[in-house]
């Protein structure tokens, strides 16, 4: 039970991640292999702020999903807009933009941080466990995952807003859209801001119980791609789904074999999903 | 008959005859280990992102896990040298055959997924393969093998100080993976993953099939880096999944090709010359490689080539990389 | 026995009727016409020919075997060949490169297929551009290409899909004698065309679609005449002039 509801908490952290990343892909049709460095850039963010402040991540939240919402704006306007308009093997180019994006980052975290493990350990819930019916709650990751559900939820709304309709639009008719006045180079640059800021929420929450290192990205970026995979590129409730199911997975995983093959057991599944199904539980491309 | 395919063709082998000559002559003059280091490294990237660029460029299949199959290669090879002492030369040949093997294992299923997600597939593969490698004892887990020291001899592929042995050896495999590459660009599967590159349906309408040649690709690249991984095994002497398997490999066999020339047969070579002494000069001036700044150049370099110069370093040389718009 | 034979063909794409059907033979030798309005079904027929997509109902037969449903590469290797509508060259590749690609499907020898190249684009009057990048050949050197490509694979029936549209009337002149070259040779022809003053004089035999299914078959002179076959061509409006 304890394991269960285990993998159930950090399934919502991946479900959020695999979110922003769904987000991106269903708008343009791009892999952001960069994913996991942008939560790491989150995590390293908060980290720091905390540091130099002291404030709770709590409080640090909307800045760093600010700071993120800015840096998905960036690279898409820097180097996404770019990519899109190569003529040459257009394929291979989206795949290596993000890809050394992602090997850039990690490298400059390195720089600046080492590799040490970091972790934030003075805030308002950190080593607080809730006991329910026998079951140990960490309050941090509870937390996290009650700020992962209203981050779905806020993702819900936001799709039931002008904003979110056309985003739809793009999604759905990309060729389309500019013939009913729909910016698509603005839309765009909103979506890579919109799903950044979504991981870089879950990296904030992470943060709080989770140790922050240069290769955390890697690890948690390989977790959404398969969440995403398996649930479905473009699907949001794709995203929750599958998110929970590779928590749940991995946890049981972790339980039955060796806590350092828990990865293997989420792996399997996707490969064969994959193979049966290869637009995931939900997918709509 | 005379036509600018066949004369290509011909010129390309001249160079690379040209060059091989060169450097096998050349070495004899250097003395200095350091630079024979370099030379050996170069040539072994080289040999081993133009057997990813088999797959990758030729083929289309973009593999960003490629470190799998040089980890089956290493590990097989040695595992077979400490145990039942088995020759490296047989053993590279069984690394690779069995690379060759997992690599068939992995495309039969991934092939029908296209571009990014075939992509991500190779990596959760590769890192299933680092996972497992890492818990298994029997290969060593975590620490690794150190490869026992059998006596000097080209049979046990192990040399006391001399580097001339090693370096014949990955020039031979360079040379080797070259001339696949070449004979493969000329061949009727050449032809078929161009096709397939520019009009897929064309392509099928004209009955080029194109499951069955990803499949040989993939069995092609995954001998040959295998093979690889074995030969390095046996010049460093110490294998373990951190150095053998892990994601950075995997990015250092497939970026050296994504530098000069993804799908051109002088690509890879080119961008691990640029790259491998690049790689060397940023590590003892700016640190070790646990600084950092080799990941920041590898990432800025894919980034420039990818959105400047897709067609790679090899389009500076000519108007119109092979193969290129 | 008839080279081709179409045997009552349904093809249904997300609720729209394709084809509903369609039957009719092609005798080898032949050049039939495949004509009607747009969106009359001809390349939907086409498609489920070479194997593109499978018939919903029916079958089609090559010489007897069944080849409707196995595919684009059975279809390829039964001696279907065809061109495109919308001209599918490969853009990164020569002339002859093009052509070695359909060479290649009878043959695992560059050399032979290089040798087979050269004579086919010499009978499509290609020859002089053999070293010249795809993507800069005109339109109409682009429709040759691929017919020329086509043959590369010997086939023993070739689809041609519109190759006759959008040329100058000296392009288009160039382009029947082309054909006519090719049944010389052997090759039974299928055509789907719109400019019907061009393609009739053509043809020994034509199949009108209107709307998806047949809606007469008859020689070219008759169906000139066919009072519901103008009907359907004038109610068109998008029609080719």
């Amino acid at each position: 039970m304890q394991v269960l509801v285990s993998g159930l908490l950090m399934g919502l952290i991946y479900a959020l991640v695999a979110a922003g990343l769904s987000l991106i892909f269903g708008l343009m049709d791009v892999v952001n292999f960069a994913h996991g460095e942008l939560m790491m850039v989150a995590m390293y963010a908060v980290f720091t702020l905390w540091q130099v402040s002291g404030l709770d991540p709590f409080i640090l939240l909307p800045i760093v999903a600010a700071l993120l919402f800015g840096v998905g704006v960036a690279i898409y306007r820097l180097l996404i807009s770019r990519a899109l308009q190569v003529r040459f093997n257009k394929g291979m180019v989206q795949i290596f933009v993000t890809f050394g994006l992602a090997i850039f980052i990690r490298g400059l975290a390195q720089l600046i941080y080492g590799g040490e493990f970091r972790s934030i350990t003075t805030t308002w819930l950190a080593n607080r466990t809730a006991n329910v019916y026998g079951v140990y709650l960490p309050l941090p990751q509870v937390a996290a995952s009650v700020v992962c559900l209203l981050a779905f939820a806020g993702l819900l709304a936001i799709n039931r807003t002008e904003f979110g309709r056309a985003l739809e639009a793009t999604r759905e008719d990309r060729e389309a859209v500019a013939l009913i006045g729909i910016d698509r180079d603005r839309i765009f640059a909103l979506g890579w801001g919109l799903g950044s800021a979504t991981v870089g929420i879950a990296g904030v929450m992470l943060a709080g119980f989770y140790y922050v290192s240069p290769n955390v990205g890697a690890n948690f970026a390989l977790i959404a791609y398969v969440t995403v995979a398996l649930g479905g590129f473009g699907s949001m409730l794709g995203a929750l789904a599958a998110g929970l199911l590779i928590g749940e997975v991995e946890a049981i995983t972790a339980q039955l074999l060796e806590p350092s093959l828990k990865q293997v057991g989420m792996f399997a599944i996707y490969l064969a999903v994959l193979m049966f199904r290869p637009r995931g539980l939900f997918g709509k491309i | 008959m005379q036509n600018s395919i066949i004369l290509r063709r011909r010129r390309e082998l001249l160079v690379a005859g040209g060059l091989l000559v060169a450097l096998v002559v050349v070495p004899l003059a250097i003395h200095d280990v350091y630079t024979l280091n370099l030379i050996i490294i170069t040539l072994l990237f080289a040999g081993l992102s133009q057997a990813w660029n088999i797959l990758g460029g030729y083929c289309g299949q973009i593999s960003l896990g490629h470190s799998l199959y040089f980890g089956v290669g290493a590990y097989v090879s040695t595992m077979l040298f400490v145990g039942p002492h088995i020759p490296p030369p047989v053993g590279m040949l069984a690394g690779g055959v069995l690379a060759a093997l997992v690599a068939l294992l992995v495309g039969w299923p991934c092939f029908r997924l296209s571009g990014h997600y075939y992509a991500i597939a190779t990596v959760v593969v590769q890192e299933i393969g680092y996972l497992l490698a890492l818990n298994w004892e029997w290969i060593g887990g975590a620490s690794g093998i150190y490869i026992p020291f059998r006596g000097e001899s080209i049979l046990n592929l192990q040399f006391r100080t001399a580097k001339l042995p090693y370096l014949y050896l990955v020039l031979g495999f360079a040379a080797i993976t070259w001339l696949v590459a070449w004979w493969i660009e000329g061949s009727r599967w050449g032809f078929s993953w161009r096709a397939v590159k520019d009009d897929v349906v064309a392509a099928r309408s004209l009955g080029v099939r194109i499951f069955p040649s990803k499949m040989i690709a993939a069995a092609i690249s995954g001998f040959f880096t295998g093979v690889g991984g074995a030969i390095f095994a046996q010049y460093v002497g110490y294998i373990d999944p951190d150095s053998i398997l892990a994601g950075h490999i995997a990015i250092l066999i497939a970026l050296p090709a994504v530098l000069g020339g993804v799908g051109t047969l002088w690509g890879p070579f080119i961008g691990a010359a640029v790259l491998i002494p690049l790689r060397e000069l940023s590590s003892s001036y700016l640190g070790s490689s646990g600084s950092g700044v080799d990941l920041m150049l590898y990432g800025a370099l894919i980034m420039g080539v990818a959105l400047f110069r897709p067609q790679g370093l090899v389009s500076l040389f000519r108007r119109g990389a092979h193969g290129a718009a | 026995m008839a080279l081709l034979e179409v045997r009552s063909v349904s093809k249904s794409f997300g609720g729209v009727a394709a084809n509903v059907d369609i039957s009719f033979d092609v005798a080898e030798g032949e050049i039939l016409g495949l004509l009607g309005p747009n969106g009359a079904g001809k390349t939907s027929l086409f498609n489920s020919v070479s194997g593109e997509v499978s018939p919903d109902r029916g079958e089609i037969l090559l010489a007897g075997k069944r080849i409707s449903g196995l595919g684009p590469f059975a279809c390829a290797k039964a001696g279907i060949a065809r061109t495109f509508q919308v001209v599918r060259s490969f853009e990164s590749m020569t002339v002859l490169e093009n052509v070695m690609v359909g060479a290649f499907s009878g043959t695992g020898s560059s050399a032979e297929a290089m040798r087979k190249s050269y004579d086919v684009l010499a009978f499509c009057g290609l020859q002089a551009k053999a070293e010249a990048p795809a993507h800069l050949l005109s339109p109409a050197e682009k429709r040759r290409l691929e017919v020329a490509r086509a043959l590369a694979t010997e086939p023993r029936l070739l689809l041609l899909d519109e190759m006759l549209t959008g040329l100058t009337p000296t392009e288009a002149q160039g382009g029947v004698q082309l054909v006519r070259d090719v049944a010389a040779r052997g090759v039974t022809i299928i055509m789907v065309e719109h400019v019907m003053e061009v393609v009739l004089p053509l043809v020994s035999r034509a199949v009108v679609l209107n709307l998806g299914r047949v809606l007469t078959i008859g020689a070219p002179a008759a169906i000139v005449k066919n009072p519901d076959v103008i009907r359907a061509y004038l109610g068109d409006r998008y029609a080719a002039h």
